[in-house]
Formats: structure tokens, sequence, C-alpha cells
């Protein structure tokens, strides 16, 4: 057959397609597959008797929109999400639990010693942070400027929200990213975070501000250090695949090690939102004693820890 | 993926056993893209500003919300819902696609916006561009982790036109690679200069039964012939 014929046989069909698959939104019918496996057929036979480039070309870029029309990965199931936080989150923590426990070990470890170091030295925390930065953090928790006891107004407490949401979720991502550099990044940042949190820590018990920090702290800590460790966990796990890919190869091996890793960023950005409505709204309220707060802390630790080790283990599937 | 070493066609085949095709984006007009959309959200954040400036502390908290999402989540969600193209991507004609050239989907296309991070390391996405630099399918860090490409995707292309000669049947036997050459001629005849037309049917001007003069319009004729209209409908 002559391209002439061909193209005059088949016009009709290939219009009728071009102008469904321009309206990304619209229908195309049951007999979309049907027609998309003639489509194929057509360019197949187009090519193999040599009709015009012109030609195939246009059969190609047809072939290729129906294709991503009818392949397009489409979760048809509004509840995932609900699904996922109830079951798929922690279920994927603890499949991953040896890379959530160097992860711990990585930022809990540099805490401790950066912690005690700074207790028993107070010039340490020097050698951390700039002269500035300390005294700018000892004027936060200073509880002599708290007497006044002023409740924060609503609107700085918004600013604030702002504030976390943006510096911490984004801390939580670069230490993601980090891990494809064969998990350097993420060791750097999980230590890195540690050795501050920690200094800081050991710093202001040293000044005694125990009653304004640690209060302050507890609360939102419960969601917002698990959550920076969760995501350095998810960076391991991506530089890990680099370095051990078994017997896959490197690429591949990261694809697969991705696709999981991503499902703990997606837990760890909702806990860190969680963290950051927390620490604005709660941590920093003058309302309630130190006891409501750490009975509040303690209920929300022990929360975390339970839906880390018990949520999802009965079938939800 | 492609046998020829240095091609940037990309096919893949699909179930049905026919090979998809796409061209792969390179790094310049990606980078091109890149700077479209980095001057769109320099300025709807700028834009953002002033007029959150005024709602005082709360305006400012917003503000940092919606730059935090301007950030990350501005990649993403054009990927995902704009058919794999950011605005600046849809005005560099590129589109990011999964590797099987099925549309990009959120997990993909998350993995691949977060680690810019990473590819943006040491400087200026200098880390990315070594790495789209040394690899065949100009994959930065969050492309391989993700499985994703960029390809061009160019608008459907207006139906052909043939230069309007009555068909003639060819006088000697002409291969399948010389009536494919004739058929690209007659096709492309918007495309090539007059002059340019002129010197290629010259080529031929020994074996045709015409004079130099009207050598365009007897191998266009040809052309049209082989395409298979015999000039005995004239109308369709």
């Amino acid at each position: 057959m002559r391209q002439h014929h061909f193209e005059r046989r088949y016009q009709k069909s290939w219009q009728g397609l071009e102008v469904g698959l321009h309206d990304p939104k619209a229908r195309l019918g049951a007999r979309f597959p049907e027609q998309y496996r003639q489509l194929c057929h057509q360019s197949a036979l187009a090519k193999h008797r040599r009709y015009s480039p012109q030609l195939i070309d246009r059969l190609n870029a047809l072939v290729l929109q129906s294709h991503h029309r009818l392949y397009a990965h489409k979760s048809r199931d509004k509840s995932q999400w609900l699904r996922f936080v109830i079951w798929g989150f922690p279920r994927t923590l603890r499949k991953n639990a040896h890379f959530v426990t160097c992860a711990v070990v990585l930022f809990l470890l540099p805490a401790l010693i950066m912690g005690l170091l700074c207790y028993f030295n107070e010039a340490l925390i020097y050698s951390l942070m700039p002269p500035e930065a300390v005294r700018q953090l000892e004027a936060l928790y200073d509880p002599a400027a708290r007497v006044t006891g002023r409740e924060r107004e609503s609107d700085s407490d918004f600013l604030m929200f702002g504030f976390y949401i943006k510096n911490n979720i984004g801390v939580s991502f670069r230490t993601f990213a980090g891990g494809i550099f064969y998990g350097l990044g993420s060791v750097f940042f999980l230590v890195y975070n540690g050795l501050f949190i920690g200094g800081a820590a050991g710093h202001l018990t040293q000044l005694g501000y125990t009653g304004t920090f640690y209060p302050f702290v507890i609360g939102h800590g419960a969601f917002e250090l698990t959550a920076i460790t969760f995501s350095g966990a998810a960076g391991l796990k991506l530089g890990f695949a680099l370095i051990a890919p078994g017997a896959l190869r490197r690429v591949d091996a990261l694809r697969h090690a991705g696709r999981e890793a991503v499902h703990i960023v997606y837990g760890a950005v909702l806990m860190l939102v969680i963290a950051a409505f927390l620490e604005a709204f709660w941590s920093s309220g003058t309302h309630w004693s130190n006891a409501a707060k750490y009975g509040a802390g303690a209920a929300l630790w022990t929360f975390v820890l339970v839906y880390w080790f018990f949520a999802g283990r009965t079938d939800g599937s | 993926m492609s046998r020829i070493p240095l091609d940037t066609q990309y096919q893949v085949e699909t179930p049905e056993g026919i090979d998809l095709e796409a061209a792969l984006a390179g790094p310049v007009v990606r980078i091109l893209a890149y700077a479209i959309d980095l001057i769109l959200r320099s300025i709807v954040l700028t834009v953002l500003m002033i007029v959150l400036f005024f709602a005082g502390k709360t305006g400012m908290g917003l503000f940092l919300v919606l730059s935090f999402l301007l950030e990350w989540f501005y990649p993403v969600l054009f990927e995902v819902y704009a058919g794999g193209q950011t605005p600046g991507k849809k005005a560099m004609q590129i589109a990011v696609v999964n590797d099987d050239l099925t549309p990009i989907c959120w997990s993909p296309a998350l993995v691949r916006n977060l680690l810019r991070a990473a590819d943006f390391f040491p400087f200026f996405y200098l880390g990315g561009l070594i790495c789209m630099a040394l690899g065949s399918k100009f994959q930065r860090l969050g492309d391989l982790a993700a499985g994703s490409l960029v390809i061009y995707r160019e608008p459907p292309k207006a139906a052909l036109s043939l230069p309007n000669r009555p068909p003639r049947s060819p006088q000697l036997s002409l291969s399948l690679e010389d009536q494919v050459a004739v058929i690209a001629f007659t096709q492309r005849h918007g495309q090539l200069s007059r002059a340019r037309q002129q010197e290629l049917a010259e080529i031929l001007s020994d074996v045709l039964p015409c004079g130099s003069d009207q050598a365009v319009g007897h191998l266009q004729g040809i052309g049209i012939w082989l395409l298979g209209d015999r000039g005995e409908t004239t109308s369709l």
C-alpha cells in the first residue's frame, strides 16, 4: 500500500485521537486501548514500509501521547494518605530499622558528648558558635527576661510557625539529599545537628536555665528531633544503596532505595509540620505550668514511640 | 539504549512491541528553563513580600510558609499536574518523564526535586552539571535516583503540504533508498530554498528526461506519484 492510500485510510482515526488527546481531561472512552493498539500497529507498518519521516514522526508523537495517557500512574484510592499514616509510615520505618538506628546513634552520640562537655566546660560553647549567637541563645531562655510573663501575641506565633516550617523542613530535606554522596551528607548533617543541639542544651543547663529551656523543647522535640533523624535515615538508605548495591547496578539500587526512602521523607514532613505547630503555638505559651508542659511532652514522646514500634502491626490492606 | 554512542535519541520498547522515541534535552536548554523558572519565582516572591509586608507579622509568617512551598514544591506540583512541565520547561519545550517515557508521578517527582539540594552542591548546580555531562542520558543526581529523564516535547506539527504538481511515473526503476530520497525531497519543498532545490535536482539532470530548468517540477511529480497519488482522483 502506498503512503497516500495509507494516510487516507487512517486519517480519520488519527484525527479523532489527536482531538481526544489534546484535552487532558477528556475521557477517551472504552475503545481507547483498542485504538492505541491499532495505532501501534499502523506506526510499526509505516516504519517497516519506509514511509516518509514526517508521517512516522507524526505517528510516533501520537503513540507517545497515547502511551502517556494509557499508562499514567494514577491512584484511584482517595484514602491512600490515611493508610500511609496509620500503616505505611511506621512499617517503612521498622523495615529500615537498621538505618534508623544508625541515624539515631549518629545524632544522639555527638549530642550527648557535646552536651556533657558543654555542661562541664562553660567556654566550650564558643568553639561551636560565635559569641553573638551564644548571647542570643542565652537571652532566649534567660528566666529573668520571662518574669514579666506576658503572653506573646498570636501574630508573632504565626511568624514563628512560618520560620519553623521553612527552616526545619529545609534542614530535613537537605539531610535526606546529602545521602546521595554515599551517605556522607546525611552523616554530616546528623552529627552537626547533634553537636549543636547537644551543645546548646549542655550550655543552658550549666547556666541553670533548665526551667525555661526543657519545658519549651520537650513537646515539639518529640516530633522534630525524631523527624530530622528519620530523614537522616532515609538519606543513609540512599547512600548504602550506592556503597553496597548487591546484585543490582548502582543506579538501579539507588532507584529502589529512593522509592522507599521518599516514603520516610513524606512521614518526616508530616511530623515536622506537627512539630512547627507545637513549637509555635504550644511550646512558647506561658499559660501552662512547667509540670503541664513536662506532662504533655512525656505524652507526646510516648505517642511517637508507641506509634513507631506498634502502629500498623495488624494487617491494614 | 541507543547503539550509536553519540546520539540524543532515546528509545524504549513498549509492551505493544513498538519503539517509542524521544530526544533527550541537554544541559543548556535545561539551564535556560531553570533560569526562566528562577525569574518567575523571584517575581512571585517579590510580589508576595510586598503584599504580605502590610499584613504585619502574620503576613511575614505566611510569606515564609509560601516561600518554603515555592522553593521546594513549585517544580514538584508543576511536574505532576502539568504534564512534566514547569513554566520554564514549557517555554523551552521540554518535559520530565519517567525513564519508560510514562508521565512522572508524585514519588519520582519529589525525589528528583528534593535531590536538587545535592545537585546544587558545591555551588550553583555544578555537581548536577558534572553528573549530566558524565552520563549518556543527561541525568543529574536527582534524575538518577528518581529514574526520570528530561525530553523534548515538540508541539504537534502542521499537516504536510505537498507541491501542486501532476503525478509522474518514474521512467527508471528506483531502489528503496532512491524512493525515500525523492519523497523526502518532495515533502521538504517548503523548507528548501528555490535555489537549493534547483541545485539538488540538477544532480539528476542526466537521468531525467527533461531539461534542467524543469528538473525540480519533474522530480516533485515523481515524489507525489511514489507517495501513491496516481492523479486518477482529483478530489478527496
